[in-house]
């Protein structure tokens, strides 16, 4: 299709024009981009919710707001960023976008529930913002939604607990579209063992969706309904356990740190081979390691409740097992790193950051360790280390994942090129500003500075000014990104077919790809990663 | 996917399908009326699972698919049984 004229999906022009023609598209190309962009938008009104729980927290005593107001924006940030950003994030955008072109299919196998996915992950979107204005104000409960509190809050719970509930829905049905589309619909001669790794992340999260969000959606109707009927699920007072609350609700939410991750490895394991120009080394230990992380990754909720009075067998499993899930994590951590050796490195953008989420990565998982053993947990219980170990995965991991992915998709995806340099600034930015943003705060909370508290004593604060600053650094950097894609959006040079010299197959086809992505159908003979004609097949 | 043909199953063997099921639900219900303590639960979530078994092999055709689907079923429910397994260890030996 190379130097042929055509319509790319883009441009295409069906039977709706102008936004109807977005708003209604089942093209999964379409679908993809209208979730970044949402996403995009609720990602920084997050960040801005963060910027100001930093600001408050530059200095001890009342800065900028006062104790309820803070408990509302850590709330509400915890509720967007987990439920509307992390959770779907990566599965829906670059899901969406890339797996039927990776897999070699002109689509996903349910189009139209596809769109309605997208129209439910929408509203449930919309009703998470609402709760913060009506009624009786932003839920302070935190993400988690812990009994007693949330049942007793008077607060907008029912808003936000129905919101996460419908955004569930969009999650299974998300899922499910991947899973049948990853069976059915690759191409001629793509078993699973020719599938490229981003698929097999997808795969794997597609599975943790469709089985573990739904007793998420069931344990949040159990809350509305004691709230509102008072059945005593978790109430002691009517029969109830509210520890049952905490294994209900983390049963689904740590394999959700999953569903943040998986797509995230898969991501930076398709830039490691293109920027290093050498096969993925470990094809198959990546594969199944990924599997192996979502089965393992349904039994170790029981780590978030080490201080909840949990029986001390349970505690002494749950331990084990954490323990073990970092095996499989650190397969795919050596074989990147092999990937990488003796390669011809290209440092762009895309490789920086899928470096960074290396690095960042790293110290998300070894601090995790720390708070899988035992006596451990209990020191760093509650503190602000957690929250710097937590924004380690899952920012540092997910969200530089995120932002390697884009810039490595995003040619194909606009047709247009970024400014490289400037985007090198940018990633320095935000890296720097992101370690002076955390790192402190894994210091103060050995030191004992507790998590989710407006104010602090004053030996916290030059850990806490300093993350405080470190938060601008980091902000200003991504604002930069924010601008230089916005722009070459729009006024970027025309992207090639090819720019990264990639050799899975959506770099086979043009930039912007074509409505139904491939004129032909190709037929798979190998497998992936095949950087030239004098390496040896291994498939 | 196997051929059309392994799909089709005959009426009687959908009645007897539902006989089973119905007793089963008989049992479950008169199970109910012994007091036997934590093993309530167990008991009733055996007697679910049998039920949920003969219905996904027969009633949706489980049982004409391929290993791979059948392994892959098999694969959701042992995750189920053993999450639910893990939850009743905290309360049996809190």
């Amino acid at each position: 299709m190379g130097g042929e004229t055509y319509t790319s999906f883009l441009e295409y022009k069906g039977k709706y024009k102008g936004l109807l023609a977005w708003l209604l598209s089942t093209d999964h190309k379409r679908i993809g981009l209208m979730y970044f962009y949402v996403i995009a938008v609720f990602f920084f009104i997050a960040a801005s919710l963060g910027v100001l729980m930093r600001t408050e927290l530059i200095a001890p005593g009342q800065t900028i707001m006062g104790p309820q107001m803070y408990n509302g924006l850590f709330t509400v940030h915890g509720i967007i960023m987990i439920f509307i950003i992390v959770i779907p994030g990566l599965s829906v955008i670059f899901g969406n976008f890339f797996l039927p072109i990776l897999i070699g299919a002109r689509d996903v196998a349910f189009p139209k529930l596809n769109l309605f996915s997208f129209y439910l992950f929408l509203t449930g979107a919309l009703l998470a913002v609402a709760s913060q204005f009506a009624g009786q104000g932003p839920p302070d409960t935190g993400w988690s939604f812990y009994v007693p509190y949330s049942v007793e809050s008077s607060t907008n719970v029912i808003f936000a607990l129905t919101a996460a509930f419908i955004l569930g829905f969009s999650s299974i049905l998300t899922g499910i579209n991947f899973i049948v589309t990853i069976h059915r619909m690759r191409a001629p001669g793509m078993s699973f063992m020719r599938m490229p790794l981003f698929p097999w992340s997808i795969y794997a999260t597609a599975w943790i969706q469709v089985l573990a969000t739904p007793i998420i959606g069931i344990t949040l109707l159990m809350v509305i309904a004691e709230r509102v009927f008072s059945i005593g699920f978790f109430d002691p007072a009517l029969g109830g356990d509210p520890v049952l609350f905490q294994h209900l609700f983390w049963i689904y939410s740590h394999p959700a740190v999953y569903i943040m991750i998986l797509p995230a490895m898969g991501v930076v394991t398709e830039i490691f081979p293109t920027f290093s120009q050498k096969p993925v080394f470990g094809y198959t230990a990546i594969a199944v390691s990924s599997l192996t992380i979502a089965f393992i990754g349904y039994f170790v909720w029981g780590h978030h409740m080490f201080t909840s009075g949990t029986s001390y067998f349970s505690r002494l499993f749950f331990s084990l097992l954490t323990f073990l899930v970092a095996v499989p994590s650190a397969i795919k951590v050596f074989n990147w790193v092999a990937t990488l050796y003796g390669g011809s490195i290209d440092l762009k953008p895309p490789l920086l950051y899928a470096v960074a989420f290396i690095f960042l990565f790293m110290i998300g998982g070894l601090t995790g360790l720390i708070q899988g053993a035992l006596a451990t947990n209990i020191q760093v219980h509650d503190t602000s280390f957690v929250v710097a170990h937590f924004h380690y995965i899952i920012f540092g991991g997910m969200g530089f994942a995120a932002f390697a992915g884009i810039h490595y998709w995003f040619p194909k995806m606009f047709g247009r090129m970024y400014h490289i340099r400037f985007a090198n600034i940018a990633w320095g930015i935000i890296f720097t500003g992101f370690n002076l943003f955390y790192f402190p705060q894994l210091v103060i909370g050995m030191q004992g500075m507790p998590r989710r508290y407006f104010d602090y004593l004053p030996q916290f604060n030059t850990g806490q000014f300093i993350s405080t600053i470190g938060a601008y650094i980091m902000v200003t950097g991504l604002v930069m990104m924010l601008i230089n894609l916005m722009y070459a959006s729009r006024k970027g040079a025309p992207a090639p077919a090819n720019p990264w010299k990639g050799v899975t197959l959506e770099w086979q086809i043009p930039s912007p790809p074509p409505l139904e992505n491939f004129d032909v159908i190709p037929e798979i003979k190998r497998r992936p990663y095949f950087f030239g004609e004098n390496e040896p097949d291994k498939s | 996917m196997k051929n059309k043909e392994s799909h089709i199953t005959g009426y009687p063997t959908y009645a007897y399908v539902l006989i089973i099921l119905l007793a089963l639900t008989t049992i479950s219900v008169a199970a109910t009326g012994y007091h036997l303590g934590a093993y309530t639960v167990a008991l009733a979530l055996l007697i679910a699972s049998i039920k949920v078994a003969t219905v996904i092999s027969y009633f949706m055709h489980l049982r004409s698919e391929s290993l791979f689907l059948k392994v892959a079923v098999s694969g959701v429910f042992l995750i189920f049984t053993l999450v639910i397994i893990i939850t009743f260890f905290d309360y049996l030996f809190r």
